[in-house]
């Protein structure tokens, strides 16, 4: 699908929500929303996306949408998606229809994993993309297992005795992985056209697809509204957030900066999180963070088949 | 059951007498978590579905929270929708248990009674299902497994007609795993009374989205919060037409309770569930000796049927309520506040309380017989202590 295509389709997210300026989590959902003419049922995990969307009596979705708690997008879409094979068994349903659960991290990486875990398992014939933005950002800024190692958020807040989170973030892509389901991908919103073809290859394929996609939070991160897909391409550049997908459990790296690739350094300095990370005293936590960077850099090339 | 209908019935456990209800019913999809006792209800059901006797799915999840979240995934869908339960498991759904009465999704859920942790124990009592007594389900209890069976099949239509989810109750192990006589009824006749089931704004219908469970906050949430009371208020009546129905259909009697030796009774006792059986045999016993002692079981504990026990109560000179489960720092387990608050503008009875049974401690008719000779003396005595135990040492 190229860019004219892609301007005729109608969004299936309306503008007039409330969420941030510069939000990537909406930029995602649209795109992937945008990537199969099929009908869709979606879900939603509590979070930003589904508070700022459907405040009541207003709704941004033009799918059918549910929102049920924090931590069970994925088991609700299963037991749509379960009701759904059934009716169409029973012809009761003839369309072909699509099923995708949104999560940010904080409904992916942490309280929902079981959830979503469980559903993989299963093998239930939907999407789930995680919007990561590396925080509990709705409920203002706390540390989940996917924020960055020396983060300050609210509850690794940076002081005298620390430098911010003191944990590495989890490596979810890989913890879905291991469920060996037919798809898996790592996207980012400033790479549409990547992000559009793994959201086009998630609906097309048959059974669970999980696409985990970085969400720069402009509140949380702390830059320029007008700066978010800087920011997911900054992610990208300096491999702190490598674009790759796993099809039948064989890996693929789909970018490979090679010699341009970026220091950290230069997507750190950018955010307001990292901010404190420059202070003389913290310049072991940034050599760190580079090593973390290089070690799981050369992991993945080497699990791709890349020198 | 006389020789007559004793011939047509099955040697059948409580669970696996509700196993055929959801049969009958045949759900489109079952998402459930097997937990000690419910786990012979999902055998005897997954059963079923390997054996191609059932059109729906049974999803087995990963978690009792995934089950309640898949049941109202599902129910959202616009699918007909069941599961079962026991204890913590109950408790793991709790988050998921009051969406799913909010958004007024017809689950039927069977709750095997069973008591909550801690400690852990997997015998009777009803902790489990009492402690979501606000959630906005509706609830009833079943005595025996003939009741398990005909209540499972009721509660269906109720659910639906009522646009609210149900828990129907059967006493952990006692019920659940106790073999009895039961008749199940004609196949083709559920399915006539049962109907299809379309929900009204289904996910599904791609041609007309709906968004379901959006943020709702001060501005709204109490109107929406005040409509769901209105509406489980209301399924008493739809409770009666629909055991009209059954009675139609079936040739069986459901209500909201039942008498036993009741009306011409000055000593009665109130309880539910199994223990009912337990209080008949009493009953007849102490009957013989000429003594007026009766019962009123409950069977729809939710909505609460206050105005008829007031109607059916007042007038009774001394009443024991039999609750098997505490309400830690309340004044008297559930049944019995319920009951007190019902019967407040009436001059009598005397109520007295007493909790029973918990995590399984065996009631047998001695312990009830005493019940009755105590809160006899009641009637002229002072009393002194309104919330007893039975059957506890210390």
């Amino acid at each position: 699908m190229n860019l004219k295509d892609l301007s005729i389709r109608e969004d299936r997210l309306a503008p007039g929500h409330r969420l941030c300026p510069g939000c990537a989590a909406s930029i995602i959902a649209r795109i992937v929303m945008l990537a199969t003419d099929k009908p869709i049922v979606a879900t939603c995990a509590t979070g930003c996306l589904e508070v700022s969307t459907t405040i009541y009596p207003y709704t941004a979705w033009k799918v059918p949408w549910m929102h049920n708690a924090f931590e069970n997008s994925a088991a609700t879409l299963s037991g749509i998606e379960t009701a759904y094979q059934v009716m169409k068994k029973k012809g009761k349903i003839q369309k072909d229809i699509k099923f995708v659960a949104f999560g940010g991290d904080g409904g992916t990486y942490d309280i929902g994993l079981q959830s979503l875990s469980g559903t993989l398992e299963r093998g239930h014939d939907i999407v789930y993309i995680c919007y990561d933005n590396e925080a509990y950002m709705n409920t203002g800024v706390q540390r989940s297992s996917s924020t960055p190692y020396g983060t300050d958020t609210k509850t690794t807040p940076t002081g005298k005795a620390s430098f911010g989170k003191d944990q590495f973030k989890k490596d979810l892509t890989a913890v879905v992985a291991g469920h060996h389901i037919p798809y898996v991908a790592q996207a980012s919103p400033h790479n549409y056209n990547d992000l559009l073809r793994k959201a086009e290859k998630a609906f097309a394929t048959k059974g669970p697809a999980f696409i985990n996609v970085i969400s720069p939070c402009v509140p949380g991160w702390g830059y320029p509204s007008e700066k978010t897909l800087t920011m997911a391409k900054l992610a990208v550049e300096t491999c702190f957030w490598p674009l790759y997908h796993i099809e039948d459990d064989v890996w693929i790296l789909d970018y490979d900066p090679k010699d341009k690739k970026l220091p950290i350094t230069e997507w750190l300095k950018t955010q307001a999180r990292f901010r404190h990370l420059f202070k003389p005293e913290n310049a072991d936590v940034i050599k760190r963070i580079q090593e973390h960077v290089d070690k799981d850099w050369d992991k993945l090339k080497k699990q791709c088949g890349v020198k | 059951m006389n020789t007559q209908e004793l011939k047509k019935a099955q040697a059948l456990s409580g669970a696996e007498a509700v196993a055929h209800a959801m049969r009958q019913i045949d759900p489109d999809v079952v998402p459930a978590y097997p937990i000690t006792p419910q786990t012979d209800i999902m055998h005897a059901f997954a059963k079923f579905v390997s054996d191609g006797k059932v059109t729906g799915e049974l999803i087995c999840v990963e978690s009792e929270h995934s089950a309640m979240s898949a049941c109202v995934g599902a129910s959202g869908a616009g699918a007909r929708v069941m599961t079962a339960t026991s204890a913590n498991g109950l408790a793991l759904m709790w988050e998921i248990v009051y969406i799913a009465a909010s958004l007024r999704l017809p689950i039927v859920m069977s709750v095997v009674n069973r008591a909550l942790s801690g400690p852990i124990n997997i015998h009777c009592d009803h902790s489990d299902s009492m402690g979501c007594r606000d959630s906005g389900w509706m609830q009833m209890y079943a005595e025996n497994n003939q009741e398990a069976y005909e209540q499972t099949i009721f509660s269906m239509k109720f659910a639906e007609r009522a646009k609210i989810p149900i828990m129907t109750c059967m006493d952990g192990f006692i019920t659940s795993h106790a073999v009895e006589p039961v008749i199940l009824f004609d196949d083709a006749k559920v399915k006539a009374f049962i109907g299809d089931y379309r929900g009204d704004w289904p996910l599904l219908d791609v041609d007309k989205p709906v968004t379901m469970g959006p943020l709702d906050l001060f501005d709204y949430y109490f109107e929406h919060k005040r409509k769901q009371s209105e509406g489980i208020y209301l399924a008493k009546n739809i409770f009666n037409e629909v055991a009209e129905e059954f009675d139609r259909t079936f040739g069986t009697k459901i209500d909201v309770v039942e008498k036993y030796f009741f009306d011409d009774a000055d000593t009665v006792i109130v309880a539910m569930s199994s223990t009912c059986g337990t209080a008949k045999v009493t009953i007849d016993k102490m009957r013989k000796e000429g003594k007026k002692v009766g019962l009123l079981k409950i069977r729809l504990f939710r909505p609460f049927p206050s105005w008829e026990l007031r109607q059916i109560l007042k007038g009774k000179k001394i009443v024991a309520v039999l609750d098997r489960s505490e309400s830690f720092g309340a004044f008297g387990g559930p049944l019995f506040t319920e009951i007190r608050s019902a019967m407040y503008e009436e001059k009598g009875p005397k109520i007295v309380n007493y909790i029973f049974g918990l995590g399984g401690r065996e009631i047998d008719a001695g312990m009830i017989e005493r019940v009755f000779t105590e809160i006899d003396a009641y009637k002229t005595n002072e009393i002194k202590e309104y919330v007893k135990y039975l059957g506890v040492r210390g």
